[in-house]
């Protein structure tokens, strides 16, 4: 049994639970006082100020902020006790634009996207649109979490969806630590149920990737090098195989902020983000290949803007109205949360986007 | 005037000591940045290696980098304290193996 690690910030009802007060740290502080560039100021350095989009490749879906895990750096704030869920009827209006885009990538997120009740009905539309890479970001315990999800992996692979699962890191005492107690003994059995059916397992064309971010005030190390340990110890250990692993950053926003906040390291994380930006990153962030549709329906330039409330610069603001050529001519929003995007080899939700 | 011999500010000016002679400077932190280059040992390896040295010359800007070095790797913090524990055992065993000196001498003398 899973145990909940903590309590999403807006059911503790804590300030961080609203945007603006996470926009307004992050404008504060150091930064207002220049004791650091805003990031704004950094990539005009490079001339890249503003930030454009480039060609759209990636359509990602935020289905609902509801989750079965409480993980003590989401990004979301997602846990069991969000409503936020994405109706028929605007996963309708989803499928329109699938089915038109130019995207090669459609990518479904959450919270646990698989607790959206319609979730098997929009991966099932979805997937006759015949999109070249079908991503389902799944958290792994839902698929332990209830019978009524034991399916998930044959849906999946019915499907042909390319799974991509969080999994900080290879021993259960960090694991857990940050997503919660039993998280990891149910992880590496949804894993093996995974490979069980080819998931995962060396030139199989049913994609299981891995997320790793870091469990705490630090920066991930070499994504090459930390998919190397997480094979070789999960192989050992468990007879567990993956093809690819996504080393993320932590983004200083949710309740990554509010951990950064209380455990004061909030200005050294943020000077080792800025201290380690590389302006070669910037060319390739997930916003300048990415639109983020939130359970509303609504636009944004990535999952984190997205958090924050910060909807697309565009007279397009919403899926209903959506027209690819005109959001491609918008600037893209950013604050000072966008260094963790271009810290060391970058990242995104793809992983790292340029060599350091 | 500064209270403290260290500041951990100074870490980060760590390249600083080129300005004072680039040349030598320079040829320090490109031997430096070779070592740390994977070779025979692994890039993990050398940094646990780092991280137990630092402590046995008891140098807090190294600690405080070869720990953060070993978070951003995932090396445990199990791993870290074991490696501890080599560096304490090799100094420990630095003092008592001198006892052996110590025994000869006694020996000879009032033996």
């Amino acid at each position: 049994m899973t145990k909940l690690k903590t309590q999403s910030l807006h059911k503790r009802e804590s300030k961080l639970a609203q945007a603006n007060k996470q926009l307004e740290i992050l404008s504060n502080g150091i930064f207002q006082n220049g004791e650091l560039p805003t990031f704004a100021k950094k990539i005009a350095e490079s001339n890249q100020f503003p930030l454009r989009p480039k060609k759209l490749e990636i359509l990602q879906i935020n289905v609902g902020y509801m989750c079965n895990q409480v993980c003590t750096h989401c990004h979301v704030d997602a846990g069991p006790d969000r409503k936020e869920i994405m109706t028929k009827e605007t996963m309708q209006q989803c499928l329109e634009v699938i089915k038109n885009t130019g995207a090669h990538t459609l990518d479904v997120t959450g919270g646990a996207p698989e607790m959206n009740p319609n979730f098997k009905w929009f991966v099932e539309e979805a997937s006759k649109a015949g999109i070249k890479d079908f991503i389902v970001r799944s958290n792994l315990t839902i698929i332990r979490a209830n019978k009524k999800y034991h399916d998930l992996p044959e849906f999946f692979k019915k499907h042909k969806v390319h799974v991509v699962s969080s999994m900080p890191h290879w021993t259960q005492g960090k694991t857990d630590k940050q997503r919660g107690n039993g998280v990891f003994k149910q992880s590496i059995q949804a894993l093996k149920d995974l490979n069980a059916i080819g998931y995962g397992i060396p030139n199989s064309n049913l994609k299981l990737d891995l997320v790793y971010n870091p469990s705490g005030a630090f920066l991930p190390g070499d994504q090459a090098a930390l998919e190397r340990d997480f094979k070789k110890a999960l192989l050992q250990d468990f007879d567990i195989q993956f093809h690819n692993l996504f080393a993320i950053t932590n983004l200083p926003i949710s309740r990554f902020l509010d951990y950064l906040i209380a455990s004061e390291n909030y200005e050294d994380y943020m000077y080792a983000l800025v201290e380690a930006y590389n302006p070669s990153a910037v060319k390739n962030v997930m916003c300048t290949n990415t639109l983020s549709v939130s359970w509303d329906g609504y636009l944004y330039d990535c999952d984190f803007n997205q958090m924050l409330e910060l909807p697309v610069n565009s007279k397009v603001k919403h899926i209903s109205e959506y027209n690819e050529s005109l959001l491609q001519d918008r600037d893209i929003v950013i604050s000072q949360h966008c260094y963790g995007c271009t810290a060391g080899a970058g990242s995104s939700c793809q992983g790292t986007v340029a060599s350091n | 005037m500064q209270k403290t011999y260290y500041d951990p500010s100074d870490l980060k000016k760590f390249g600083k000591i080129s300005e004072w002679n680039e040349e030598l400077g320079s040829k320090f932190f490109e031997y430096y940045n070779s070592v740390f280059k994977e070779g025979s040992l692994s890039e993990r390896e050398k940094s646990l290696i780092a991280l137990a040295v630092a402590h046995t010359i008891q140098c807090p800007y190294c600690i405080d980098a070869y720990t953060g070095d070993g978070l951003q790797r995932g090396i445990t913090k199990e791993e870290m304290m074991e490696a501890l524990h080599v560096a304490g055992a090799i100094r420990g065993g630095a003092t008592l193996v001198h006892g052996v000196q110590m025994m000869n001498k006694v020996n000879k003398l009032d033996g």
